[in-house]
């Protein structure tokens, strides 16, 4: 590997080779696409029953200080004040313009100290912004802490009972979105969030890196035959599509506002202030330039990140997601439009090798899970 | 798996001769690296082909590949099963995976298709 572009290896490198992982280069990092089960048994896996991908490539950056709180409040869109002790939050960040600088997990362990975990992509520009925007805030300090953990995505209906094999702490008591930290999780000190990235039940584990292996290992042999498979990023790709949740670099870039993207209840206008306030404002009083809408393929073909969209014989927007959906059995898409023509129904164009191939918009998610009994 | 009655192409394509018709798919080889096929275009009866040039499309989630046809001449039959059983490339690419059955134009063409030991060298020094 030549220096100029080398990649990065999370703890679990080793363990994905000697599992049949097929490693690709993302964002920078050398991760699995997929294991030999393939991406279609992986995806099926974690809604079935439950799935383990190593999702520590994750940008980690730790904000501390008493400026802290006031520096989080300023960076994100979400409002820190509407959760409690242990709520992990989702939240937009935006530039000034109101374009998307990237979209994170606010987790607060304390009054003077937040983690913040970032697309990994992102992870330089970001702590560039949010380093910038602290020298306002006093006493604040902004640490990159990627490489000190590593962190499992366990997620499917199976993950909490195969993770309760592991842990003297009662899941039950951690509903969507909240955390604890300090647990104990195959004897490794864990902060365990009910967070994820598939639509589907799950746990986002952060331990540190050298206990990676152990980790992975642990939960493995805890699981009955079948219950789990460890799942690559093809697999977390179309999860994350059919339950239409955001990839940054698709829906999400510096152009795109998250009120086009569809993420306005994560959007607090509400709060006093913060970055991208007063775009975001005129914008949602203007009128949205585009919106994002998903739709399902009528003629036979798949729809591909980048393809052109049609309607009335004119271009109207680009794919910015489009698959195989294996848990809906169809070729679907999401698009930026035009807001008039993202009724349900409406008939577009989807531009696959030359060809124009019929399309109609519809409903998002695309896929929901039954609710958790 | 690379079976011994086949000829291949150096773009992993297999060829059945019967005659002067050719069965083609993809090998063994080719589905493993693609993954996961979940679409299939094949050409329709009749459509002309020339060897070296595509004449189908296999995807799997993450990717589009062409297929070649190794020969040229006139498409007699496709596997219309592929439609909504793609994963059948995957599971049996030299028997239920069939895709395309040439008429051929040139039967000589086959001279410069690899036996299966030429496809193994092939393979063994990484497919390319």
């Amino acid at each position: 590997m030549d220096q100029s572009t080398s990649t990065k290896r999370t703890p679990l490198y080793q363990w994905h080779l000697a599992h049949g992982g097929r490693i690709i280069e993302f964002g920078g990092w050398e991760l699995p696409v997929q294991y030999e089960a393939g991406i279609v048994a992986e995806h099926l896996q974690v809604r079935q029953k439950a799935g383990l991908f190593d999702v520590s490539h994750m940008g980690k950056v730790m904000v501390r200080g008493a400026g802290a709180a006031d520096l989080v409040q300023w960076l994100i869109t979400n409002d820190l004040t509407r959760y409690g002790p242990g709520q992990a939050l989702y939240s937009p960040m935006c530039w000034p313009s109101g374009g998307v600088v990237d979209d994170l997990l606010v987790y607060p362990l304390g009054p003077e100290q937040y983690l913040l975990v970032v697309n990994a992509a992102n992870t330089d520009k970001d702590m560039k912004w949010i380093t910038e925007q602290a020298a306002r805030f006093g006493s604040v300090a902004v640490d990159n802490i990627t490489g000190t953990y590593a962190q499992a995505a366990l997620q499917g209906p199976r993950a909490a009972s195969v993770l309760q094999r592991l842990t003297g702490f009662p899941l039950q008591q951690l509903d969507s979105y909240e955390f604890t930290d300090g647990v104990k999780v195959a004897g490794i000190d864990c902060l365990v969030s009910r967070t994820g990235y598939t639509g589907e039940d799950g746990f986002e584990i952060y331990l540190p890196a050298a206990e990676g292996e152990r980790l992975w290992d642990a939960l493995m042999a805890a699981a009955e035959p079948g219950e789990l498979l460890p799942c690559g990023l093809g697999a977390r790709d179309t999860l994350r599509f059919e339950a239409r949740m955001p990839l940054y670099g698709q829906e999400l870039d510096d152009d795109t506002t998250p009120l086009e993207a569809g993420l306005g209840r994560f959007v607090r206008l509400d709060k006093a202030a913060f970055s991208g306030r007063e775009a975001l404002l005129a914008e949602k009083e203007g009128g949205l330039r585009k919106k994002l809408a998903g739709f399902r393929m009528v003629d036979r073909g798949i729809a591909r990140h980048g393809y052109r969209v049609f309607h009335d014989g004119q271009p109207v927007g680009v794919v910015t997601s489009g698959s195989f959906a294996p848990s809906v059995g169809e070729n679907l898409g999401l698009a930026y439009l035009p807001p008039a023509l993202t009724e349900l129904g409406t008939t577009l164009y989807v531009e696959v090798r030359g060809k124009l191939l019929a399309a109609e918009v519809v409903r998002t998610p695309f896929y929901r899970p039954a609710p958790r009994g | 798996m690379i079976p011994d009655d086949l000829r291949y192409s150096r773009e992993h394509e297999w060829a059945r001769v019967e005659g002067n018709r050719v069965t083609v798919g993809i090998t063994d080889f080719a589905q493993h690296e693609l993954g996961d096929v979940v679409f299939v275009e094949l050409p329709d009866p009749g459509d002309e082909v020339k060897a070296g040039e595509s004449m189908a499309t296999v995807e799997s989630v993450k990717s589009v590949s062409d297929v070649f046809a190794p020969v040229s001449g006139k498409v007699v039959a496709v596997n219309d099963v592929l439609v909504n059983e793609p994963e059948k490339v995957n599971d049996a690419p030299y028997t239920d995976g069939w895709m395309v059955v040439i008429e051929m134009s040139n039967p000589r063409e086959l001279d410069d298709l690899l036996d299966a030991e030429g496809y193994r060298h092939l393979v063994e020094a990484g497919g390319h």
